[in-house]
């Protein structure tokens, strides 16, 4: 009798996440074919990977339409989840054999340098500096930076305007470095994306900015409230990042996106996901090659 | 290992980070100070509401971690009060958090003073107040110098939170110069950690100063 109460509340608790769960399921996806022939020259990575079973892929799970995980859902979901898939499906792994390990902006370099995880794909922006400490293969998709501010906002309607406004992102990323340096805003550093929409919606910040995509996903969240407003004002490639110096495994990783963007793949990956907003499915970008 | 023209460079964004630490810390230090002190008086004070107060409130804010503070002033804040600095409410959260260590510091501080003394005080005909005042905080904060101290140098690396809620403070430079010089991380944490150490040594020269002054052989 004494735990009672307790084994009652347990039992509530249970459903409630099992109710969440059947929610979440319903999640991705496109349809990958996952190679279970494919060969690799021994001591590769991929066949490392291929015969572990297992890949580890670093994601975000914070940004609608590219890396996203519903509360109460155990896979994440969005286009890089949907890059990550294909990659993986190319070596012959499956959805199951993938851990989606949560990254954040700060610590994707040493994740690759220490073997965290395989490969990032967490709208990871190629950059010169980033490429002299760790690899990155692509792009896989080419965006950039924009403003999300309140709808009835019209004082901004470009990074010009931005001259002393409070302008949020995520602390340590390239976005809120540019505006600060670049068009003299007044940094607010937190640690998600959604913390700033948050600081956004409660009338604390003028501005959130970051790469496009990721704030079209929050704008179409919160229409009446949000406005995505002015054109790009950088041009930022995602890349998959991989440990500095495995060549072999960056052609393979380029080979991979290249067939999925030339079957439709990509197109299709991007549909189910970024596409939701209501934007046009793009062409997609020219990769770099493998050094 | 440390590259120093990288450190040249990357000084005035340190600097920045760095006067922002310091504004933080001696404001909250401030408010902290003086809301700990009150929350002492009442929680030595003979009136019981006053002293429940106090030991309710010690109890709430020593005992939730700083980061929930944190999220709960910030994000609700504006949405009481409207729009902010985020510089001001972090101070808030941070104030509001010593103040309780504060509290606890100068009340084991006053327990160190005999009952002797404010008995004695109290003979001659002086009120709670000015016992207190007079004759028994003087000596109590004599004796609380050195967790004070430890309680001051805490505040100064608790600022360091503040980086994750909108104010660009010291460790908010550190995250943020990874962009600029991803290759230097060693240069980088050194020079961030070499200016919490200045501060830290700052806070502990003034206690070791203020002991030798107030050293008094009972």
């Amino acid at each position: 009798m004494r735990y009672a109460k307790t084994k009652a509340l347990l039992a509530g608790a249970l459903l409630v996440s099992l109710a969440a769960c059947g929610g979440g399921g319903g999640g991705s996806t496109v349809k990958v074919d996952v190679n279970k022939d494919a060969k690799f020259p021994s001591g590769s990575t991929m066949a490392k990977l291929q015969d572990a079973g297992k890949i580890k892929i670093g994601v975000k799970i914070d940004q609608p339409g590219i890396g996203f995980k519903d509360a109460g859902s155990d896979v994440p979901e969005g286009f890089d989840i949907e890059m990550g898939r294909i990659v993986a499906a190319g070596m012959g792994l499956s959805d199951d054999q993938i851990e989606w390990v949560t990254t954040i902006s700060d610590n994707r370099e040493p994740f690759l340098q220490k073997g965290t995880v395989d490969i990032v794909i967490a709208s990871y922006s190629i950059t010169d500096e980033r490429r002299q400490i760790v690899g990155q293969a692509g792009p896989y998709y080419v965006t950039g930076q924009q403003l999300l501010v309140a709808a009835d906002d019209d004082s901004i309607k470009g990074p010009d305007d931005l001259d002393g406004k409070k302008v949020c992102s995520v602390t340590g990323s390239t976005s809120i470095e540019t505006v600060e340096k670049e068009y003299g805003a007044n940094p607010a550093g937190f640690d998600s994306y959604s913390e700033c929409v948050t600081q956004l919606q409660n009338g604390n910040v003028d501005a959130v900015t970051t790469d496009g995509a990721i704030l079209l996903g929050y704008a179409a969240q919160d229409p009446d409230n949000l406005k995505v407003v002015g054109d790009p004002f950088s041009e930022e490639r995602y890349g998959v990042g991989y440990k500095k110096g495995d060549t072999e495994f960056c052609q393979y990783i380029t080979d991979t996106i290249q067939k999925a963007m030339d079957d439709g793949k990509w197109a299709d990956a991007f549909k189910a996901t970024l596409g939701k907003s209501g934007v046009d499915t793009p062409e997609p970008p020219k990769m770099d090659p493998c050094e | 290992m440390i590259n120093f023209g990288a450190l040249g460079e990357m000084l005035p964004s340190i600097l920045d980070g760095f006067w922002l630490t310091l504004r933080l810390l001696a404001y909250s230090a401030v408010i902290a100070t003086v809301l700990g002190t009150l929350l002492a008086t009442m929680r030595v004070s003979p009136i019981a509401v006053l002293r429940g107060f106090g030991t309710s409130y010690v109890n709430i804010f020593r005992n939730t971690p700083l980061v929930v503070l944190f999220i709960i002033i910030v994000t609700g804040g504006p949405q009481v009060v409207g729009r902010t600095e985020f510089t001001t409410l972090a101070t808030v959260a941070l104030s509001l958090y010593t103040a309780a260590f504060v509290c606890e510091g100068l009340r084991s501080g006053v327990n160190t003073v005999p009952t002797g003394q404010a008995e004695a005080a109290r003979s001659i005909g002086m009120g709670f107040t000015q016992t207190l005042t007079i004759v028994v905080l003087p000596q109590a904060f004599r004796a609380v110098i050195p967790p004070l101290a430890s309680v001051y140098i805490a505040l100064a690396k608790n600022t360091s939170v503040a980086a994750a809620f909108g104010v660009a403070e010291l460790t908010y430079r550190m995250r943020s110069l990874n962009e600029q010089f991803p290759q230097e991380a060693v240069t980088r944490f050194s020079g961030i950690v070499l200016f919490y150490v200045i501060i830290v040594a700052v806070i502990s020269g003034i206690a070791q100063i203020l002991e030798r002054r107030l050293a008094v052989s009972r």
